[in-house]
C-alpha cells in the first residue's frame, strides 16, 4: 500500500490482481480491440496521407484564375434579348499580379505563391505532333508548389530563355532526350525552337504526356500575354483548410479560387467515406470492448458480494464502493490500450517488412504518433468507466445484509 | 449518567408488504450501557440476527427507534447510517468474513482505511498493536485467506476494535471453531470488555457461552421473554 494511494484504488486494485486469470483476460480482449483500432487508424491514415499526396504532387493546393468574363447588354436589361450568348473566355492575365503575390507571400496560411503563364501549344518534332500545356514558370517559386526538382529523371530544372522542361511520357512520344530541340506553336502563330533541358516524372502519365515547363517569359511571347500571368498557384501549411483560404481569396480579391479539395471533389468525397466507415468500425470495436469490460465486472460484482458487505459494514459509502468499481473498470482499459499499443505497433512494424513494392522500398510510410497512443489510452480508459457504470451502481445498491449472509 | 450505548424503544421489524407482510419483531425495547458483555440468545427464527442487523444500521427498522451512542438513527440517509456505523459499532462475524485479497494486518487496517481515506502509519501501528493483543504479531503479512479459522476469526476482532468502538456485534463469534479455539476467541472478547470498556452483544445458542456473559437477554419469535443479570461461573 502506498502512502498517496486512496483507499478506492488500493480496494480497486487488489480485487484486480486477485481476480487475476479474469483480470487478464479481459485486459487482452481490450488490448486486441485497442490494437485493431490503433493500427487501422494508423494504416489508414498513411494510406490517405499518401493518396493525398500523390495526388497533390502534380497539383497547386490553391489556384487562382482570372474572373470570368460575363457578357453584360448595354441599354434596359428587361428588353435585353431573351437569350444571351455566354461569352467564350479568352485567356487573360491577372489584374496586378505582382503587388497581389506579393501581398499573399505574407499570410501566415501560404507557404508558396508563384504565379504562371499558361495556355495550349503544341510541340513538333520531326514528324511528331503533340497538343500540350505550356506552363511559364518561376523555376524557383513553382518548385516550392510542386516539387519539380526532386521529381526529374535526367537533366536539370532549367528554363531559361530557349529551354524546357518536359514530362517523360511526352519525350517518348517525340523521341526526344536532354539537349534535343523541339518546337513549340500556339494556335495564334507564335512559336519557338527550345532545347529540352530536363525530364520529369511527376507519376500521372497525363501529366508527364502534357506538360511542357519553360521560362515565365517565354510563356508570356508565345501566348501574347505580356508581362502578365493566366494564374498564381499557392501552397498552403494545412491542406486542409484549403477550401476556406481559397474563399477569403475570392472574397477579397474578385479572382477565381479553386482549391484541391474542389477541383478533386469526388476523391476528396471518398476519401471522407472512407474515414467515416472507419468510424464506424472503431466505434463498434469500441462498444463490444464496454460490453466486454462490464460483463467482467458484473460477474465481478457478483463475485463479490460478500466482501462488498465487509466493507460496507466497516464503513464503506456507497460511493465508495462505486468508486471501487469504476476504476477497475478505468484500470482494465488503461491496461488494455496500453497492451493495445504495444501490439499494434508490432503489427505495423510486420507491415513495414511484408508490405514493400518491387524494389524493397516501403509501399507508404505509417506509423503510430504518440498522440495516437494517448487518445486510445484516454479512450479505453473513459470506455472503461462508463462501462462499469452499471456494475459499480450495482454494488453500491446492494444490500449489506444480503451481502453478508450470501 | 452517561447516554447507553444502545437504546431500542418499540422496534419492529416487518418484511414484505400487504398479504405476505410478516412481522419477525413484535416491538422491542432494549438499553445496552457502557462495558455491558451481554448475550442474545433463541431459538433459530427467533428473530436475533434481524435484530443484530437492525442494531448494526445495516437494515432499517419498520417501526420504534433506535439510537447508537445517544444519537437518533430514523432521520438518517444510508451515507449517515454508514458514518454512524463506521465510528460506534464493529463487527465480528460468525464466518470470520475476511477480506482475502489483503493481508491479516492491511485487513485490521481496514476501517481506519475506509474512514481516512489514504493509508497511513499510525492506522498500521494501531493494526501492529491489535494483531500482538490478539496473539498473531507474527502472521501479520500473511494473506487473510492463509489464516487457520481460529486465527481469522482473531484477526476479525482485531479488526472489530479497530476503531475503538463503543460496541462490538458478534455474531456467533465461535459458531464455526473448535472448542479450545472458541474458548481462547471468547476469552479475548471479555479481555477487551474489561481492558477497554467496549460494549459487547454476543449472538448466540451456545448455552455455555450465554453463561459466561453478565447478561443474557431471551429472544423468542420476535419478543424479548428474558433479561437478567448473570454471573458468569
Amino acid at each position: 500500500m502506498r502512502p498517496w494511494m486512496p483507499f478506492e484504488l488500493i480496494a480497486a486494485l487488489r480485487f484486480l490482481r486477485e481476480g487475476r486469470t479474469q483480470s487478464v483476460l479481459i485486459v487482452v480482449g481490450v488490448g486486441v480491440g485497442v490494437a485493431v483500432i490503433v493500427f487501422m487508424s494508423a494504416l489508414l491514415s498513411g494510406l490517405q496521407s499518401n493518396l493525398v499526396r500523390r495526388t497533390l504532387s502534380s497539383q497547386a493546393h490553391v489556384v487562382l484564375l482570372p474572373p470570368e468574363e460575363v457578357a453584360r447588354p448595354q441599354g434596359d436589361p428587361a428588353r435585353a434579348a431573351l437569350h444571351l450568348q455566354r461569352q467564350a473566355q479568352r485567356l487573360r492575365s491577372i489584374d496586378q499580379w505582382q503587388p497581389l503575390r506579393d501581398r499573399l507571400q505574407t499570410w501566415p496560411e501560404i507557404a508558396a505563391v508563384s504565379p504562371v503563364a499558361s495556355g495550349p501549344a503544341f510541340a513538333i518534332r520531326g514528324d511528331a505532333n503533340k497538343a500540350v500545356t505550356l506552363l511559364g514558370i518561376d523555376p524557383e517559386r513553382y518548385d516550392r508548389v510542386i516539387p519539380l526538382a526532386g521529381r526529374l529523371n535526367a537533366g536539370e530544372l532549367r528554363v531559361g530563355s530557349g529551354e524546357a522542361v518536359i514530362g517523360i511520357e511526352l519525350a517518348r512520344e517525340l523521341g526526344a532526350g536532354v539537349g534535343d530541340k523541339l518546337r513549340l506553336t500556339t494556335a495564334a502563330g507564335a512559336a519557338e525552337t527550345l532545347t529540352v533541358s530536363g525530364l520529369f516524372d511527376l507519376g500521372n502519365k497525363g501529366v508527364n504526356a502534357r506538360n511542357v515547363y519553360v521560362g515565365l517569359r517565354t510563356a508570356q511571347t508565345l501566348l501574347d500575354l505580356a508581362g502578365g500571368v493566366s494564374s498564381i498557384d499557392l501552397a498552403l501549411h494545412d491542406l486542409d483548410r484549403a477550401e476556406e483560404v481559397a474563399r477569403r481569396i475570392a472574397a477579397g480579391t474578385g479572382l477565381t479560387a479553386d482549391s484541391w479539395i474542389r477541383t478533386n471533389a469526388q476523391f476528396v468525397t471518398a476519401l471522407t467515406s472512407q474515414r467515416v466507415s472507419s468510424n464506424v468500425i472503431r466505434f463498434f470495436i469500441a462498444l463490444s470492448v464496454a460490453f466486454g469490460i462490464a460483463s467482467v465486472l458484473v460477474v465481478s460484482v457478483i463475485q463479490r458480494r460478500r466482501e462488498i458487505g465487509i466493507l460496507r459494514a466497516m464503513g464503506a459509502t456507497q460511493a465508495q464502493m462505486r468508486r471501487i468499481f469504476l476504476l477497475q473498470g478505468a484500470i482494465v482499459g488503461l491496461l488494455g490500450s496500453l497492451l493495445g499499443s504495444a501490439l499494434a505497433w508490432s503489427f505495423l512494424a510486420g507491415w513495414r517488412l511484408l508490405a514493400r513494392d518491387g524494389a524493397g522500398s516501403p509501399l507508404f510510410a505509417i506509423d503510430v504518433e504518440p498522440a495516437l497512443v494517448g487518445i486510445a489510452a484516454g479512450g479505453a480508459g473513459l470506455v472503461g468507466i462508463l462501462a462499469a457504470v452499471l456494475p459499480a451502481r450495482r454494488a453500491a445498491r446492494l444490500d449489506p445484509v444480503e451481502a453478508i449472509r450470501g | 449518567m452517561a447516554d447507553p450505548v444502545l437504546r431500542l424503544a418499540g422496534i419492529r421489524k416487518t418484511y414484505g408488504r400487504g398479504e405476505t407482510a410478516s412481522e419477525v419483531l413484535h416491538g422491542i425495547d432494549l438499553r445496552l450501557e457502557p462495558g455491558e458483555f451481554a448475550a442474545l440468545i433463541g431459538p433459530s427464527g427467533s428473530g436475533k440476527s434481524t435484530l443484530l442487523n437492525l442494531i448494526g444500521l445495516l437494515d432499517r427498522p419498520s417501526a420504534g427507534q433506535l439510537s447508537i451512542g445517544g444519537e437518533a438513527t430514523g432521520g438518517l440517509d444510508d451515507a449517515g447510517l454508514t458514518r454512524l456505523r463506521g465510528r460506534h459499532i464493529g463487527f465480528v462475524f460468525q464466518h470470520h468474513h475476511l477480506i482475502p485479497a489483503f493481508s491479516a494486518r492491511e485487513n485490521v487496517a481496514l476501517p481506519l482505511l475506509v474512514a481516512r481515506g489514504r493509508p497511513d502509519a499510525a492506522m498500521f501501528a494501531r493494526a501492529d498493536a491489535l494483531l500482538e493483543r490478539v496473539g498473531l504479531a507474527d502472521r501479520r503479512h500473511q494473506p487473510a485467506d492463509r489464516l487457520s479459522g481460529g486465527q481469522q476469526q482473531r484477526v476479525a476482532i482485531a479488526r472489530a476494535l479497530a476503531m475503538q468502538p463503543a460496541l462490538v456485534l458478534a455474531d456467533e463469534p465461535t459458531g464455526n471453531l473448535d472448542t479450545r479455539s472458541a474458548d481462547a476467541v471468547f476469552g479475548l472478547l471479555r479481555e477487551v470488555n474489561r481492558e477497554a470498556g467496549t460494549s459487547f452483544l454476543i449472538v448466540t445458542h451456545d448455552p455455555r457461552l450465554a453463561r459466561r456473559c453478565d447478561r443474557i437477554v431471551e429472544l423468542v419469535d420476535g419478543r424479548i421473554v428474558a433479561d437478567a443479570p448473570n454471573r458468569p461461573d
